[in-house]
């Protein structure tokens, strides 16, 4: 039996070179070590500003700049943290980035990580790194509802693929507000530590485009179609799974035939001429959950152009006028089996409706048609004998939409107008005018929705209220 | 096992004793024992099924889900378990097969090769996710005679898939089982079980269990330290299987991915015939 004492060595290789660190042995050289351009600094706030950094409020937007301040009470380590006083409801909403002026090389990390605790447990709407205004926000990232609780925890962002992070001014944005009375406002959140840092743990990628669902759009020459849903998911050493929103530019997108449609860095495909192909995307290598198949016949004439003067007019959906609301037109509704997309022709947006069960068009906020007396649409069908249902939605007082889920039809205060558009001419826009009558003739001031029915494929423009 | 492997690995080996306490610890001193007559080892070289020499397969679900309410039935079809591109794959898959709602494999060595005494391990990438219960581990060869936990149980490794960057190096016996198993945890820093290779391996010498992962020592288990007999004086035979849910790592959830694999590079043992004991 042989036994021997090892006396422990430890080697530590401190290269500053005011560019890289490297300790232990958890790292080594390559041979091909390239000297990045820009610092690779990853600390934004330990105690104080980290260099080059500036606090930039979205003033423009309605966020409140005096909601920022420095704490040197509550503060996880050191001397100081960040401090958010997050308005109550009405009264404006935390939103900021801070940028550096002295770009930063970030594509040695694998995550921006922080502390963060509230004075009451909360959600933060949106909080991530990546804006710059000079880039279009080009690498933006963003964790949505990330709850916070009233005791001082690490939050790990990752970041879906560091490769190009190069040259980054972006270290860390946030934006939370009360999003309505019953919302949270009013309290006091705390950063600290807040650093790009390399894990080493964040692992197993599982990139996804339109949120990882195969999506076919009928569509037509000369329209473009955003990629959507754009996500990386990590897993974590806590066995968690994080989901970001990626910037599109973080993919490589791919078309299966370039002479139907072509996609820029900026996920925007733009359809070029008859016929199908399907659009994937890789992230740093590894393939996108989730594809779009664009089935594009010739070039879609626009609908006629609106003439009725604004003043007399309140738009749901039309570039001709000031819309009086946004709209969600991917309700999600149960059963459903609708794929609705936004499409631009030439400037002039339309709804593209395929493979229709029923859906709805959900409005922002409601909106107050009492002094109007009809509803404009123009719809666009490609098959003979195609019908759509309309059904024009009061939500009444409470401002919510009350349904009988076995038939659809409105209960408690709401009321409902149904039409059904006949004598739909395929190739053709055909506009219908439809009354504001019936059981909505005297409730019509919070219309909420328009629910649609029939089909299957049919192409929705100029939605709008109007008085004659 | 040809010279050239042989060579490799004495070189490994040293460079790996060399290594043993260097990384990132303070100073320490530690007694180790060299296995260096290498024994048996499976490269997983010829594709197909294992070599049927060294392993054998439990089939079905055990009772009780093989004593831990795990929630595969094991098979052997090339689903579950294959030899390709020079790695041993023990798959785990969501089906519906005999009654259960997942498939997977176990290999063992039992009637083939047991041995006391020797270094053990094993080049493994694992999988991930909530409910993967992979492990390398070792049973008394005598468990046909004196049932579990007399006949004793060491795991080189055991790894649950929530908690991708920490290993469990166990041994169990008679008045120290399940639960009360003299167990440690080690985690990697910086780094994860599932992302790439990591050798696994036990150094097993009469007076103790050394505990290694890669080049780091993380625990010992002498017999001072188990709370009953030393059961560790006897021939043991190896195990490798990918179960999925049960007791100690709980039901898969929506997250966890299928199919997934538990990858093997080889497995190799050791003796040091100053002990040797057949």
């Amino acid at each position: 039996m042989k036994n021997k004492k090892y006396i422990n060595l430890r080697f530590t290789f401190l290269l500053t070179l005011g560019l890289v660190i490297f300790s232990g042995c958890e790292r080594e050289f390559s041979d091909d070590v390239e000297f990045a351009e820009f610092p690779p600094n990853g600390n934004v706030f330990i105690d104080a500003f980290s260099a080059g950094l500036n606090y930039f409020p979205f003033v423009d937007a309605g966020a409140d700049p005096e909601a920022f301040s420095v704490e040197t009470d509550e503060v996880f380590a050191g001397d100081a943290a960040m401090r958010f006083d997050v308005p109550s409801f009405g009264t404006g909403f935390v939103g900021a980035t801070f940028n550096t002026t002295a770009k930063r090389d970030l594509s040695g990390f694998d995550a921006l990580t922080f502390y963060a605790k509230a004075s009451q447990s909360a959600d933060i709407n949106e909080i991530g790194f990546g804006i710059d205004g000079s880039t279009g926000n080009k690498y933006r990232v963003a964790t949505q509802n990330l709850q916070v609780s009233t005791r001082w925890q690490k939050y790990i962002i990752p970041i879906p693929d560091a490769t190009p992070l190069t040259n980054e001014v972006g270290l860390f944005w946030l934006a939370e507000g009360a999003e309505n009375a019953d919302d949270e406002g009013g309290y006091v959140l705390f950063f600290d530590e807040i650093q790009f840092e390399k894990l080493g743990t964040i692992a197993q990628p599982s990139p996804a485009i339109f949120s990882g669902e195969d999506i076919t759009q009928q569509t037509f020459t000369g329209s473009t179609v955003m990629v959507t849903g754009l996500t990386q998911t990590f897993n974590l050493s806590s066995g968690e799974n994080v989901t970001v929103l990626a910037a599109p530019s973080y993919f490589n997108f791919e078309s299966s035939n370039t002479d139907v449609a072509i996609v820029n860095e900026l996920g925007e495909v733009s359809v070029i001429g008859e016929g199908t192909t399907e659009i994937t995307a890789l992230l740093g290598g590894v393939l996108a959950e989730g594809s779009l198949t664009i089935d594009a016949s010739g070039g879609l004439q626009s609908a006629p152009t609106p003439t009725r003067p604004q003043v007399d007019v309140k738009s749901i959906f039309s570039n001709a006028y000031v819309n009086e609301t946004e709209i969600n037109i991917a309700p999600g509704f149960g059963g459903s089996t609708t794929e609705a997309s936004i499409s631009s022709a030439n400037g002039d947006d339309v709804i593209i409706y395929a493979n229709n069960n029923f859906t709805g068009i959900i409005y922002g906020n409601t909106v107050d048609a009492t002094e109007l007396n009809f509803m404009h649409v123009d719809i666009y069908v490609q098959d003979p004998g195609v019908e759509v249902g309309i059904q024009i939605r009061d939500f009444g007082a409470n401002q919510v939409v009350n349904t009988d889920e076995t038939n659809g039809n409105p209960i408690e205060d709401d009321k409902d107008k149904r039409f059904t558009a006949t004598g739909l001419i395929p190739g053709q826009w055909v506009s219908f005018e439809i009354p504001l009558d019936g059981d909505i003739a005297t409730q019509k001031n919070n219309l909420g929705s328009i629910i649609l029915t029939g089909g299957p494929n049919f192409i929705l423009d100029n939605i709008y209220f109007y008085r004659e | 096992m040809n010279k050239e492997n042989m060579k490799k690995l004495k070189i490994s080996l040293t460079v790996l004793l060399a290594l043993l306490f260097m990384c990132c610890a303070t100073e320490d001193e530690q007694r180790v024992v060299n296995f260096t007559q290498l024994v048996i080892a499976d490269e997983f070289n010829t594709d197909g099924a294992p070599n049927s020499n060294i392993w054998g397969f439990d089939i079905g679900t055990g009772e009780n889900g093989w004593g831990n309410n795990e929630l595969q039935y094991y098979t052997d079809r090339t689903e579950n378990v294959k030899v390709e591109n020079g790695v041993l794959l023990i798959t785990a898959q969501r089906e519906d097969f005999e009654g259960s709602a997942f498939t997977s494999a176990r290999l063992l060595t039992k009637d083939r090769f047991e041995q006391a005494f020797g270094r053990f391990e094993a080049r493994i990438r694992l999988p991930f996710g909530q409910g993967m219960w992979p492990a390398f581990w070792m049973l008394g060869a005598d468990i046909d005679e004196n049932p579990w936990p007399a006949a004793g149980e060491i795991d080189i490794m055991e790894y649950r898939g929530q908690n991708p960057s920490v290993l469990i190096g166990s041994v169990h016996g008679p008045g120290y089982s399940g639960g009360n198993a003299i167990s440690k945890e080690f985690e990697l820093l910086n780094d994860r079980f599932d992302t790439s290779f990591h050798v696994f391996g036990v150094e097993w010498s009469p007076d103790a269990v050394n505990f290694y992962v890669d080049n780091i020592l993380y625990n010992q288990i002498t017999r001072e330290d188990v709370t009953g007999p030393w059961v560790f004086d006897k021939p043991f035979f190896i195990l490798m299987n990918l179960a999925v849910g049960g007791t100690f790592v709980g039901s898969p959830n929506d997250e966890t991915v299928f199919p997934q694999s538990m990858l093997v590079d080889y497995v190799r043992v050791y003796e040091n015939t100053n002990f040797r004991q057949n």
